[in-house]
């Protein structure tokens, strides 16, 4: 049970570093996977050169869920938005550093899916994250 | 500490000696206690033996053979379909049509008889606590016909407002379904009572048994439904079959379903004529193993006896609800012991369900997270989702007790 529900997944799913909202923001996007009624919401500002200067999000969800997007988004301050485009299933794999069930991947994914969505504008990510 | 379950009549012990599965340890040392009966139940090993025993020396197809092994195949598949029908207490096994599960025996009713009998802005009336697969097929056909779906709403705790249902009888449905026990809630409903206003209002009744059939003593000709569904799968039987009952009269009237073989009396060219019941509704090989499976399942259910399953499994609800109130941020959706069967949906304070879910399947508990196909009832509640633990013949209240210690092992890790 220690190895799945490591420290940093319990520690960010009870007190998250960056959960809010940003009013105005550059970014911002909304999606829920309705099979668990987990729901994310990400908002980012980016400066002139396409950096990410603040990021935020909001939501519920699972632990797995809510720690991934505390993780991810605190990530992703200070890079370019190309880097966040980047971004894979194995770099939130890795963060969280646990293995998952395909059930759960999809919890741990759901923030992923979310900026992606919002920084390319699009609600096609699907395939690229399977 | 938990009451003794043992009694005269019903010897859990033995009951789960009968299914290979619960000898599984899971994780090293960690057994199985399995929850999850409302999802599908676990199969004791008659039925198992059944169905390779047909596959090792019956294996035939069915109907019009001439050879023994279609004659033994033949007579144990309807063989199976009588011993069903006397569970249910159906009048006559010709109203016992074998479909795939309940989702398919909905389905049938909602094709067959609703394409054949519907027009735009004649009424349904369904209910808040429907499985998604008592709302679907009749969402397809409201979109397709312009028929009209009405909802009797859910009280707080978890009952069908009856008054309301009186009222909405008066906009003059045509049919009323609604199931006999909720999975989500463990709600019991007054099917009898609530057939009998229904049919004086004109309307007939479709009656979703999935739940109730496995865990209650039923009696179709008692109830007075007009159409009746349930799944072999959550009774012990296997996955692929199931039941529709429907009343001889109907079943009559109604067009086929699925067209093929089996399904007709002749064929030329230029049409077919249906064959008799219920042959009519079962095109094609059917699940012919599964269907001699399934009457097993019967036949165990029957010698446990249905008085003593429900007596069971009420004192497992009893103490489950006395216990799962102790756990501080707890709280259970449903009625009250008088009207629940073994079905403990809950939410647990500031935990979300999947989590509930994995910490528990370290301690070998397998129950189900999620909407359980009633997201208009968890919208209802307001809540995305709930952790449910389902009971039947198999548990015990020492695997409550292991169910308790788990979940303060979750408030520890979460609270």
């Amino acid at each position: 049970m220690d190895d799945f529900y490591r420290e940093i997944i319990i520690d960010r799913y009870k007190t998250p570093l960056m959960k809010g909202t940003l009013d105005p923001h550059d970014y911002s996007y909304k999606d829920d996977n309705p099979l668990c009624g987990d729901e994310i919401r990400i908002d980012l500002r980016v400066d002139g050169a396409g950096k990410v200067t603040e990021a935020a999000f909001e939501g519920h969800g699972c632990a797995i869920s809510m720690a991934s997007a505390d993780l991810l988004v605190e990530s992703i301050v200070g890079k370019d938005l190309d880097e966040v485009k980047s971004l894979s299933k194995e770099d939130i794999l890795e963060m969280l550093g646990i293995e998952l069930s395909p059930v759960r991947l999809k919890c741990a994914l759901l923030s992923l899916k979310v900026l992606k969505a919002g920084v390319y504008g699009v609600d096609a990510l699907e395939e690229e994250l399977e | 500490m938990a009451p003794d379950v043992k009694s005269v009549n019903f010897d859990v012990t033995r009951v789960r000696s009968r299914f290979p599965v619960l000898t599984r340890e899971l994780y090293p040392g960690v057994p199985l206690i399995y929850m999850d009966s409302a999802a599908t139940s676990q199969k004791p090993e008659d039925v198992i033996e059944a169905m390779s025993s047909f596959y090792e020396l019956q294996n035939a197809n069915i109907h019009r053979g001439i050879h023994k092994l279609a004659e033994e195949a033949t007579s144990s598949y309807e063989a199976a379909r009588v011993r069903i029908s006397s569970f249910v207490g159906a009048g006559n096994p010709r109203e016992i049509v074998f479909t795939r599960n309940t989702t398919e025996s909905i389905n049938l009713v909602a094709y067959s008889w609703g394409r054949s009998n519907l027009k735009s802005g004649d009424r349904v009336l369904l209910t808040e606590m429907e499985h998604h697969s008592n709302i679907v097929p009749w969402q397809i056909l409201a979109e397709e016909r312009g028929i009209q779906l009405d909802f009797v709403p859910v009280t707080d705790d978890g009952k069908l407002d009856l008054d309301a249902y009186s009222q909405l009888l008066e906009s003059k449905p045509r049919l009323v379904g609604f199931t006999h026990m909720s999975n989500m809630l463990g709600t019991i409903n007054p099917v009898k009572r609530m057939t009998a206003e229904a049919h004086a209002a004109g309307a007939l009744v479709l009656v979703d048994g999935a739940q109730s059939v496995p865990h209650l003593p039923v009696n179709l000709v008692d109830l007075d439904v007009d159409f009746y569904a349930f799944s072999a799968h959550k009774m012990l039987g296997p996955t692929g079959i199931g039941i529709l009952f429907g009343k001889k009269e109907l079943l009559q009237e109604m067009p086929p379903f699925l067209g093929g073989g089996d399904m007709i009396k002749r064929v030329t060219l230029d049409g077919f004529s249906s064959n008799s019941l219920p042959y009519k509704f079962e095109a094609g090989t059917p699940a012919i193993a599964e269907a001699i499976g399934f009457g097993v399942a019967v036949d165990f259910l029957t010698e446990l006896g249905m008085e003593a399953v429900h007596a069971h499994e009420r004192q497992l609800t009893e103490y489950a609800l006395e216990r799962l109130e102790e756990v501080p941020g707890i709280l259970v959706y449903g009625p009250s012991l008088a009207e629940k069967g073994g079905v403990m949906s809950f939410t647990f304070e500031g935990v979300h369900p999947h989590d509930v879910a994995q910490v528990l399947d370290r301690d070998g508990i397998a129950v189900r997270a999620g909407h359980h196909c009633a997201m208009p009832l968890h919208e209802k509640y307001k809540i995305p989702a709930t952790t449910r633990a389902s009971f039947y013949v198999y548990n015990t209240t020492d695997e409550i007790d292991t169910l308790i210690e788990g979940l303060y092992k979750v408030k520890q890790l979460f609270g």
